[in-house]
């Protein structure tokens, strides 16, 4: 018996812009190969956010719709009330997420949306230059906070796992990473579960990723690898925040 | 155990040069292609020794690009779906 | 005085520092991005608080919250973010609040392009947030101009207790020119009595609102507003004449476009064209006095815009059917060569 590893059915094949070594292009394979594997590609709508993943309506081989930035888990919304039955997701960084659309992501959790948002949490804004972001860790130089994240100016990094798993509505929220191959396997299971409980009707599943931005960090796609490891697993420690299986 | 043979294949083309298989390997057998420049201006990766590979896909895994395609022969286990 | 050679975008925050900004609230976004960046680099150094706001649609209401207090208080974006803030500028034009709002337009509508447009001059000048109201709305065409339009538009905003535009676009905040940055011509400006500072026990308390429930007490609001908007048309508009004199057609333009209808004027006067151009250097107040006295020549008005014609409706209503008003323009972030607007002007004029 042979085992193949190849690109998955679920990913158009368009070769991405993004920079090398930008771990978008894994997450997005581990979306891809989910929806392929419980057989949700021609059943599902995805919800393109504001970000460097603008253009993830050209790499991921499902309809898509792209939203304002912020407003994906509004929009999503729309979508999954007009068709309960498709699988629905968002797509967003940082910026989008943690941001501009915290009343919308907030709500869309609240309300118990049976949608899944995948986070991409790369502590910084990449697409537009590398500005802060609300995940942007203390001391962490960024164009708009040139002398490194000042927690007495502008706060201490946002943690969104934990401040969503506390909404009643939150069906699962988990915390993983993809900065090695144990991490993006165990991301994987996580991922296709956020899609699993969506497709179970059991409610809103956020999967918050933390990824690396090269580009934005000065580092090389290896270092920005073991960067993420030794300074944001720290802050933003992996796990799952609340499950369907405490309940 | 039977012995996990694999062989990788690489889009040359569409390689971005970012090095994280290089990295993911365990068997240290994916690394830049000397003095190469791909159709897009990156250093593309080559395996260094096939006969090493073991099939175990991490450096698929890694790949933000897809370009890594591995096949693994493991007789004694069941088929992994992907 | 010696020219810095700068981007436009940093040319505009150097001289808000310059012309008394205290505080910029804002949020990324492309192509304006320097403009927060050098502010975040800047801004502490000369005494200033700069502080990157969650979304635009918080910066504008962090400019509110400063401005209702006293503070000098501004934030840039492009076109979609000044979408978002609409509310917050009714919200401060009903309110009385001075402050300054840069706009570095791209390419529209919805998320649209990150390429240069002039496809808000309608945000920009008919409002896009709800009820009457208007804003000083600046046009530079320059670096240059941008910069001394920003060092008085602290002052210009004080004076009259308003929200000031800069209206810029990706090119101009993109390119980069020689500057300098003139003394500040000062304005004598009323003390801020009526701000939100606390009352320390020494007068009644200060309201900053713009709810009116009663009817009557709302005309009035309007009519006080109004009377303020009259006194602001009649002495703020600005316009430059270039080569209009004895101009058969006048083209009509502003910011980027207008350097480079400058260039097709100079084109055509190389082949003998008679053309001219007025260039709007306030887009509100609308500089309407430029339309009034047309050379007796000149037959015809082609506005040019970076947009699908906006401008052209307030040049309509200036020139109020005297002269035929044609336009042509280029949408989607393109900029119109000179070259083609040459050929547009002779097509007009019956000499294609």
């Amino acid at each position: 018996m042979t085992v193949n590893f190849s690109r998955s059915k679920g990913l158009t094949g368009q070769e991405t812009h993004y920079c090398p070594g930008c771990t978008h292009g894994i997450i997005h394979k581990l979306v891809a190969e989910s929806l392929v594997e419980l057989d949700q590609l021609g059943n599902t709508i995805g919800c393109a956010a504001v970000g460097c993943s603008i253009l993830s309506y050209n790499y991921f081989n499902v309809d898509m719709i792209e939203s304002a930035h912020g407003r994906a888990p509004a929009v999503a919304t729309g979508v999954k009330r007009v068709h309960p039955d498709k699988t629905v997701f968002t797509y967003q960084g940082d910026g989008d997420l943690a941001s501009i659309g915290t009343a919308e992501i907030v709500h869309a959790a609240h309300r118990g949306e049976k949608i899944t948002t995948i986070f991409v949490n790369n502590a910084i804004y990449g697409m537009t230059g590398g500005q802060m972001a609300p995940t942007t860790l203390a001391g962490q130089k960024v164009t708009t906070a040139p002398n490194g994240r000042d927690a007495n100016h502008c706060g201490m990094p946002l943690k969104i796992s934990e401040m969503l798993a506390q909404i009643p509505g939150a069906a699962y929220v988990a915390r993983v990473s993809v900065h090695s191959p144990k991490a993006v396997r165990q991301a994987k299971r996580a991922i296709k579960k956020g899609f699993a409980y969506q497709l179970a009707g059991i409610g809103f599943c956020l999967i918050e990723v933390l990824s690396t931005c090269p580009t934005g960090w000065g580092l090389s796609p290896i270092d920005a690898l073991q960067w993420l490891e030794e300074n944001m697993i720290p802050y933003y420690p992996l796990g799952v925040y609340t499950s369907p299986e405490e309940a | 155990m039977a012995e996990m043979r694999g062989t990788v294949s690489i889009e040359t083309d569409r390689c971005k040069g970012c090095g994280l298989c290089t990295v993911a390997c365990p068997a240290g057998i994916i690394v830049f292609k000397d003095n190469s420049v791909n159709a897009k201006g990156y250093q593309p990766v080559t395996v260094s020794d096939s006969e090493a590979c073991t099939g175990c896909g991490s450096c698929a895994l890694m790949c933000p690009d897809s370009v890594i395609t591995v096949q693994r022969a493991t007789p004694e286990r069941r088929a992994v779906h992907v | 005085m010696s020219k810095t050679l700068m981007k436009g975008n940093e040319a505009l925050a150097l001289a808000a520092i310059k012309g008394g900004c205290t505080h910029f609230f804002g949020y990324p976004i492309t192509p304006q991005n320097e403009i927060p960046e050098f502010l975040a680099r800047e801004l502490p150094v000369a005494g200033g608080v700069f502080l990157q706001a969650e979304s635009e649609l918080a910066a504008i209401n962090m400019v509110y919250g400063a401005a209702a207090t006293g503070g000098r208080a501004m934030t840039s974006s492009s076109s979609p973010g000044i979408a978002l803030m609409q509310e917050g500028m009714s919200m401060l034009s009903a309110a009385e609040l001075p402050c300054v709002i840069v706009n570095v337009q791209r390419g529209g509508p919805g998320i649209g392009s990150i390429q240069p447009s002039q496809a808000d001059y309608f945000q920009m000048t008919r409002g896009g947030g709800n009820g009457d109201y208007r804003i000083i709305s600046l046009a530079p065409s320059t670096v240059q101009e941008g910069a001394e339009m920003m060092l008085s538009a602290f002052d210009l905003a004080d004076f009259y207790r308003t929200p000031v535009f800069i209206v810029s676009d990706g090119m101009l905040g993109q390119m980069m020119e020689p500057v300098d940055f003139p003394e500040k011509v000062t304005r004598p400006l009323p003390a801020k009595g009526w701000a939100a500072v606390g009352h320390g026990g020494q007068r009644g308390p200060n309201t900053v609102k713009t709810l009116a429930l009663d009817p009557d007490r709302l005309e009035q609001i309007n009519n006080r507003l109004q009377e303020k908007y009259a006194r602001i048309a009649e002495a703020e508009s600005r316009f430059e004449a270039y080569q209009t004199d004895d101009a058969k057609i006048i083209l009509c333009a502003y910011g980027s476009t207008a350097r480079i209808v400058g260039n097709c004027i100079d084109m055509l006067r190389e082949e003998h064209i008679a053309a001219g151009m007025i260039r709007p250097q306030t887009l509100w107040p609308f500089p309407n006095k430029a339309f009034q006295n047309l050379p007796s020549g000149c037959s015809r008005i082609l506005v040019v815009e970076m947009s699908c014609g906006q401008m052209v409706d307030d040049v309509r209503l200036a020139v109020n059917g005297r002269i035929p008003v044609s336009f042509y323009g280029r949408s989607g972030g393109i900029i119109p060569h000179p070259g083609e607007l040459v050929r547009q002007v002779k097509t007009l004029l019956g000499r294609a």
